[in-house]
């Protein structure tokens, strides 16, 4: 089979230090590391070739240092690394980096079977790259999978859905995400990239000219949303604070915030006539 | 082109009663039109469609998009995604809005690029601005920040939104509207998926870092038996229990239920804390919380400054004060 998994590089959050002045993030130290989903997309992958035999292409978009993640890919076993990464495409947005991925998979690797995906990124969790990059090739899709397998020439897959197990056969080439729920990733160690590939890594960088991507189709400014501010969730926050009895505080408490608790739990909460 | 100004919202009624997502939306939708001075309009498909067109009509839609064939009964992401798509582009609605259900995920981002416009994934509000564009706030950078988006040239400006952020309008089936029923396009493409199976899930139980809410319990509870009383406090409330580490130390509550660095991220809608001092190592855990009401005697703790209502006073006794009053007030 011919398999291609798409990896990002993520901020390693929650290995990071902390501000005890502010008790923020220190965001800028930041490491990149590959997000866990597209771990567990990368191990389906595994587990598909070893069972029907193929080559697995690991593909990146993003900055130099995300060769990173494709390094790593190999040494989990992967065949081959496609590194995609030019200043023009900084700032992609999920619409745009689904249009680059598209075309570079057309280029380079035509003949595919699946495209495996993970199922939302741990730095932004939109989830539409997968989905989006099956409608930019045309092909059918299944979104947060937890099982794949092959039988005859379809791809058998199970997911959770709404509250229903699904079971579903897809026609190929198509494209699945990956939930995180199964496919435990293997470890790695980078020592193996270097015996497996002693003449070093096939890992092949590709830039916006050699897909024959416009510069302005693929920037900021293609992307059909524009984001207007970016705040602190709690700067909004009143920090209202309640004294007194216990009574009189949760009286306050429901009359008040009564619709957003009962919101919640799915319930009313009916607010007292005083 | 010709606009009938419309807001539109994805009629997604496969979990309808675990999952109300559509009516929340249409609720919202009703809202936003106001400002516009648009239609609120649902889009249905499917087979055996009555039900919902009702249910919709009920809870605020005035127009109503079917396209109703027993080959459409199971839901699938790619046909429903190329029917919604064809039917936006014949009729140009303003906005789209789609439920962040596993399936509003997946179909959601696949119309969005047939139809070349935007879309924000999990908005946490929807709003109207000065110059009539729906601004869409959403979490974003591991949710520590807020985001206000706009789709300033393309239509439908598009958003999902999870469960439970908005309020449904209580029904009234004295509601009048227009149904619309579109007949099932003849070149609608074979379906490349085929479902196998389908099984209800039985109810897992829910877990903490799924929980809308979640009652989080400190040392300042102080004895056992009022730790235990919290539970009774979320059987009221559907809520999950959580600990900080010196709870979990004094094996009151399991490893499974340690809030923290050391153990779980929540993202409630509502988390209630009581007597936690606020460490960073549990606060890491907590940044996703929408609304934080915090009970602790110190109105210095760390945990008080950050939560949206601080309560100063004694954990054990607003617990119990509350769960007395939740048990009269609850319908
Ligand atoms: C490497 C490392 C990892 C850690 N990981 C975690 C983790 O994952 N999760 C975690 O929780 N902790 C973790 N900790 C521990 C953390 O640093 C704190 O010690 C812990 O969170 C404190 O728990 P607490 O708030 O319950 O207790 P305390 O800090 O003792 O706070 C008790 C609070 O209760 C208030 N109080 C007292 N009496 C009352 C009353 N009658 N009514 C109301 N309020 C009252 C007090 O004012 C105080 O604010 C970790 C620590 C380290 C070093």
């Amino acid at each position: 089979m011919e398999l291609v998994v798409c990896i990002k590089q993520v901020p390693m959050v929650s290995e990071l230090p902390w501000d005890p002045a502010t008790g923020t993030l220190k965001r800028e130290l930041a490491e990149g590391m590959m997000n866990p989903a597209c771990r567990h997309a990368l191990e389906a992958a595994l587990q598909l070739k070893a069972r029907q035999g193929g080559r697995i292409t690991a593909v990146t978009m993003g900055p130099p240092m995300a060769e990173e993640v494709l390094r790593q890919a190999l040494a989990l076993g992967a065949d081959e690394g496609l590194l995609l990464s030019d200043p023009a495409m900084a700032g992609a947005d999920t619409f745009i980096t689904s249009r680059i991925l598209a075309k570079a998979v057309k280029q380079c690797r035509p003949d595919f079977d699946l495209i495996l995906c993970g199922c939302y990124t741990s730095d932004s969790e939109t989830a539409q790259v997968g989905p989006q990059l099956a409608e930019e090739l045309d092909l059918p899709s299944a979104a947060f999978v937890e099982e794949i397998d092959m039988k005859k020439n379809r791809l058998i897959v199970s997911r959770f859905s709404d509250g229903f197990i699904e079971t579903l056969e897809m026609k190929l080439p198509g494209l699945v995400t990956v939930s995180t729920q199964c496919y435990t990733p293997r470890y790695f160690s980078l020592a193996g990239i270097e015996a497996a590939f002693p003449d070093g890594a096939p890992i092949r960088t590709v830039r916006a000219g050699d897909l024959g991507l416009d510069p302005e189709s693929i920037g900021v400014h293609a992307s059909p949303t524009r984001i207007l501010k970016v705040y602190a969730a709690g700067a909004d926050k009143e920090n209202i604070v309640l004294r007194g009895a216990p009574k009189q505080i949760v009286d306050h408490l429901l009359n008040r915030f009564g619709d957003r608790i009962g919101g919640a739990m799915g319930k009313d909460i009916k607010k007292n006539r005083n | 082109m010709n606009r009938k100004n419309e807001i539109w919202v994805f009629g997604d009624y496969r979990n309808y009663f675990q999952n109300r997502v559509t009516l929340q939306l249409i609720g919202r939708a009703v809202e936003l039109a106001k400002e516009i001075k648009a239609t609120v309009c649902a889009v249905v498909m499917g087979h055996d469609l009555d039900e919902w067109i009702g249910e919709y009509m009920a809870h605020g839609a005035r127009r109503v998009y079917v396209v109703e064939d027993p080959s459409l009964k199971e839901y699938d992401a790619e046909t429903y995604a190329h029917l919604t798509a064809r039917l936006a582009a014949a009729h140009s609605p303003e906005i789209l809005l789609v439920g962040a259900t596993s399936f509003g995920r997946e179909f959601a981002p696949r119309v969005a690029k047939r139809l070349n416009t935007g879309l924000t994934a999990d908005c946490v509000g929807l709003a109207i601005n000065s110059d009539g564009l729906l601004v869409q706030t959403a979490p974003s950078f591991g949710g520590n920040l807020l985001a206000d988006i706009v789709t300033p040239q393309q239509r439908p400006q598009m958003a999902t939104v999870r469960p439970g952020i908005f309020k449904e309008i209580p029904h009234n089936y004295e509601a009048k509207g227009e149904v619309i029923r579109i007949p099932l396009p003849k070149d609608i493409p074979a379906r490349r998926i085929r479902l196998i199976k389908s099984v209800r899930q039985t109810q897992k139980p829910q877990k903490i870092e799924d929980a809308a809410i979640v009652i989080c319990s400190g040392r300042g509870i102080g004895t056992q038996k009022k730790f235990n009383s919290l539970y009774e406090l979320a059987e009221l409330t559907d809520a999950e229990v959580g600990a900080t580490r010196p709870l979990v130390y004094a094996g009151w509550a399991d490893h499974e239920d340690l809030v923290g660095q050391a153990g779980k991220n929540i993202r409630p809608k509502i988390l209630f804390s009581f007597g936690v001092s606020g460490a960073i190592q549990h606060t890491a855990a907590i940044s996703g919380a929408e609304f934080i009401i915090a009970v602790n005697k110190n109105p210095q703790a760390p945990m008080m400054k950050m939560a949206d209502v601080a309560i100063c006073a004694d954990a054990g006794q607003v617990c119990a004060a509350l769960i007395r009053e939740l048990k009269k007030r609850i319908r």
